[in-house]
């Protein structure tokens, strides 16, 4: 026996049965081939020699002993800096299967020690809360004998939706008649890549991406839509024929704008829209967050900012003043830089207070939209406390402001887009077209792209989750040219097309059941229900059981 | 499913003849109501003038009946015939009927300084006062229509049974245009007012189908808060009033119907001589793009008669008749039994980009397509 001369104990001491994630490991199928221990992004594990009794019994001299044998083993780091996330790249690159992390059942203790130096708890990903409501509408309206229903394969569907401040007829026919302005609007797919950095994603994921948009676009005939996120584009892409596929989004940093209004003169076509980033679902009341580990010379090139510093866009615009002042001058500045040819609209995260801002833009005659970013909503940084308890959720945010339109007549003029935990559970399509249903014209989905194209290895369980630190294995949302040449943007180009083909076959599957074909079925509350009464009579859909 | 007759004649006929065709085609439908329009009104027993507007409808009791008159009477509405149908109660199924009421009124000496318009508006808001007056008295009292030469009858039952205990076959009424359904709205609660065809300001359209896009475009058209928008009892009632939307308020061209509910796609408005005007229309009125299957007919106050399909033409429908007299139906062989000895090599069924339209002066049908070019200037 060893005697304890005293406990290792401090007040933030802990053991791997601590954390969230222990790493198991074979030693009878271990080689000491050391990919593990290099690949590992926290580098949470490394190769100790350890120390193993060899109990030893000599029966014909009936003598009991012990022999020890030294081996060399895997151990896990117990500092929260260096905790296990769970990404398994260790599993990943092991040849004989040897080790991997497992989630501890138990309540990981590491959580209560995220506050170093009282620096509260800071991630990217998602909120880890598994839960959907969206998973649970169903589509309950099917056509069988009333009407037949249509063949998902053989039919033609019309499946696109428009951006853009749509006129009333009356008002439409009087400016067609004296010649007045027409507001742009595009017709596009209704799942749009939600934003996301150049500098948060990698060059290669952000290539991969625009790629796939493109083939999507030019190949495949599906109009897919991508938005930027705060951070500009790159100039060969504003001075590209590919730009009419991008919405620009500018946000309170401004970082990347004059890059693109430089690059206006030499544009070839004018870009999708511009996304007016107000807040979004993953940290209402907070700026976008660069940290400096993502600050690479390419992207302080691209943002006109020195490399390796933290990028925190203010909360709010420097111009806010009221939201009159605000959303109008900021809409009619945006506008007139495109000549009026460019929808303008803003992103708000989920709020109670969203109505107000649909009332504004309803008398905003160049408000072209209004995008709303549910608490389900993934981000590249945030603090862990917003991530997981503040905003709204989307579907009943959706849903009030589309019945107020309905109330005003106003739902076809002012479309309204969703976005937060569509897709969370993989269920992308369903969900997406449950907000359709509900009075969405479209969703924006982002970490469903993460997964869907490019592996991301982020999950509801807290895996991974460290887009922040730039630290990505699989080189989506990494500056570090060693992490981000794992991913090949051709490969995402393909999963993009991929993805959106088979998000096209599944609206078709489920609104050819429903009878619908002649345009995307926005408000159609009466085909939809859900296993919960409060949930039904809150949404104004059908409660079924 | 429900079936669909129409027939426009240059000389009056008995309204029992359509009535006969809705027989022919009994195969397949459930019988369970009937819903009539006639335009073109003659009455053996009053010599009509076209200009003034008829009641239509029907007391469930004599108290209501009453209020009817006392209500017309204080509107300044003077009363000029009371068409007495001859009613054998014992045919009708439902009990709640004390009279079918069709009356020809006089404009009130007041209106005279009217515009059309303004007449027009009136009359309808009229209808719907009655409307309200019956609903508000648990309903004894329902109003089709009140307009200038429409006569609305519906009622529960089998399409001909109504016909004979009406007495319809009497020729006491006959008319130019005659429109029969023969189904009450049995996919929801069985409601007089859910019966086709739907009427608001002289258009009125049937419906042989299922519109899937029907609680969109009824929000659409609630939220307009124009006061006919109301009933939406049968998820068909949004044809009538799309139609009454882009003809009588937005005044566009008929034409312009087919291309509100079931515009063309994009890569065809690309190659659309009008694609310009007419992607901005569909943009502006996609909330109307109907869904599912449908043939719709309807008849405007100069009696002209259309019939489209929906964009799939996922339902039956056809046209075919003779100068002077044509029919539609959803049915050939109820074409067959309204115009035997028509030629019928000539009878056409509309496909998706068709319109379909029987002018007033009835000697030739004509077939619009959503691909040939749009009147514009008449528009902007």
């Amino acid at each position: 026996m060893v005697s304890i001369r005293s406990i290792p104990s401090t007040p933030s001491s802990l053991t791997h049965l601590d954390l969230q994630w222990i790493i198991k490991h074979r030693e009878d199928r271990f080689t000491l081939c050391g990919r593990c221990t290099s690949v590992c992004p926290k580098e949470a594990i490394f190769l100790t020699y350890r120390r193993q009794r060899m109990p030893k019994l000599d029966i014909l001299k009936k003598k009991r002993s012990s022999e020890y044998r030294t081996f060399t083993g895997i151990r896990q780091r117990t500092e929260p800096a260096n905790r296990c996330i769970g990404c398994g790249m260790c599993a990943t690159v092991c040849p004989n299967e040897a080790i991997g992390p497992e989630p501890n059942p138990n309540d990981p203790r590491v959580r209560l020690l995220h506050n170093d130096k009282g620096e509260a708890w800071k991630r990217g990903g998602r909120r880890n809360f598994r839960g959907s409501l969206l998973d649970r509408i169903m589509f309950t309206r099917i056509s069988m004998l009333t009407d037949p229903a249509l063949d998902a394969g053989r039919h033609e569907f019309q499946l696109n939706t428009l951006l853009g401040r749509v006129l009333s007829p009356e008002e439409f026919l009087r400016r067609k008649a004296t010649g007045g302005w027409i507001p742009p609007v595009r017709e596009i797919f209704p799942f749009i890549i939600g934003s996301m950095s150049f500098g948060a994603l990698s060059p290669n994921m952000w290539l991969g991406l625009l790629q796939g948009v493109a083939y999507c676009n030019e190949v495949l005939g599906i109009p897919v839509v991508m938005a930027t996120g705060e951070g500009g584009c790159p100039p060969w892409v504003l001075k590209s024929p590919y730009l009419k596929y991008i919405i620009l989004q500018i946000a309170s940093g401004y970082f990347g704008w004059d890059e693109i209004i430089r690059a206006i003169p030499d544009m070839q076509c004018d870009p999708a829209a511009i996304e007016i980033k107000y807040g979004q679902g993953a940290k209402p009341g907070d700026g976008g967050l660069l940290m400096w580990f993502k600050v690479s010379k390419l992207i302080a090139r691209l943002r006109g900012v020195p490399e390796g510093v933290d990028l925190p866009s203010p909360p709010v615009h420097q111009t806010l003043y009221s939201i009159e002042e605000s959303v109008m001058k900021m809409i009619q500045s945006l506008s007139m830089a495109w000549g009026f040819r460019v929808p303008v609209y803003p992103k708000i995260s989920g709020s109670t207070s969203a109505k107000s801002v649909l009332n504004n833009l309803v008398r905003n005659p160049y408000a072209s939209a209004l995008m709303i970013d549910g608490v389900d909503g993934g981000t590249g940084a945030a603090y862990n406390v917003s991530m997981d308890a503040t905003g709204h959720p989307i579907a009943s945010n959706l849903r009030e402001c589309y019945l107020d339109l309905v109330a005003q007549g106003k739902q076809n003029e002012i479309p309204l887009f969703a976005a937060g935990g569509v897709g969370k559970n993989g269920n992308v399509t369903q969900n997406g077209l449950a907000l359709i249903m509900l009075g969405a014209s479209g969703v924006h989905i982002g970490k469903y792209m993460m997964q869907s194209a490019a592996g991301c290895l982020g999950s509801e369980q807290n895996r991974c989750n460290v887009c922040n630190l730039g630290i990505c294995p699989k080189g989506i949302t990494s500056q570090n040219t060693k992490l981000y040449r794992r991913l090949d943007p051709d490969q995402v180009a393909e999963r993009v097309a991929d993805t959106f083909m088979a998000i096209s076959t599944e609206m078709r599957k489920v609104l050819a059941p429903l009878g619908r074909s002649q345009s995307l079925p926005i408000g159609m509350s009466d085909a939809i229900g859900i296993d919960d009464a409060a949930a039904a009579e809150k949404l104004q859909i059908k409660y079924i059981c | 499913m429900c079936r669909l007759a129409l027939k426009t004649a240059s000389k009056p006929f008995s309204p029992y003849d359509v009535l006969t065709a809705m027989e022919a085609m009994q195969e397949g439908y459930d019988g369970s109501g009937l819903g009539l329009v006639l335009r073109g009104v003659k009455f053996t027993d009053f010599t009509y003038r076209t200009q003034d507007p008829i009641l239509s409808g029907i007391a469930h009791t004599e108290a209501a009946y009453h209020r009817l008159d006392a209500f017309m009477q204080e509107k300044g509405f003077q009363l000029k015939y009371d068409h007495e149908f001859d009613v054998d109660f014992k045919k009708i199924e439902a009990q709640d009927r004390y009279k079918y009421f069709l009356r020809v009124y006089k404009l009130p000496a007041s209106w005279k300084t009217y515009a059309a318009d303004e007449v027009e508006e009136q009359l309808m808001l009229n209808r719907l006062e009655l409307r309200k007056n019956g609903e508000d008295h648990g309903g004894d009292l329902t109003v089709f229509s009140f307009w200038p030469d429409v006569v609305t009858i519906k009622e529960v039952g089998w399409p001909l049974g109504i016909g004979k205990a009406l007495h319809l076959n009497d020729d006491r009424i006959e008319a130019r245009v005659v429109m029969a359904q023969g189904r009450q709205n049995t996919n929801y609660g069985i409601n007089l007012y859910a019966c086709h065809p739907f009427f608001i300001q002289g258009i009125a359209t049937m419906t042989n189908g299922e519109n899937t896009a029907y609680v969109p475009i009824k929000e659409l058209l609630t939220g307009m808060h124009y006061p006919g928008y109301i009933g939406y009892q049968s998820d068909s009632e949004v044809f009538t009033h799309i139609l009454h939307y882009v003809h009588k308020r937005l005044k566009l061209p008929l034409e312009t119907y087919k291309h509100v509910i079931t515009p063309l796609k994009t890569e065809e408005l690309n190659m659309h001589p009008q694609g310009d005007f007419l992607k901005g229309m569909r943009n502006v009125c996609r909330r109307m793009i109907i869904d599912g299957p449908n043939c719709v007919i309807g008849s405007l106050q100069d009696e002209t008669c259309i019939m489209v399909q929906d964009h799939k033409k996922l339902r039956p429908g056809t046209v075919g008749g003779k100068k002077g007299e044509w029919a539609m139906a959803s049915e050939m062989c109820g074409v067959d039994a309204m115009i035997p000895d028509r030629d019928r090599s000539h009878d056409f069924q509309p496909m998706r980009e068709n319109t379909v339209i029987i002018p007033p002066d009835r000697k030739e049908m004509k077939i619009w397509s959503q691909f040939d070019p749009y009147p514009l200037p008449q528009v902007a």
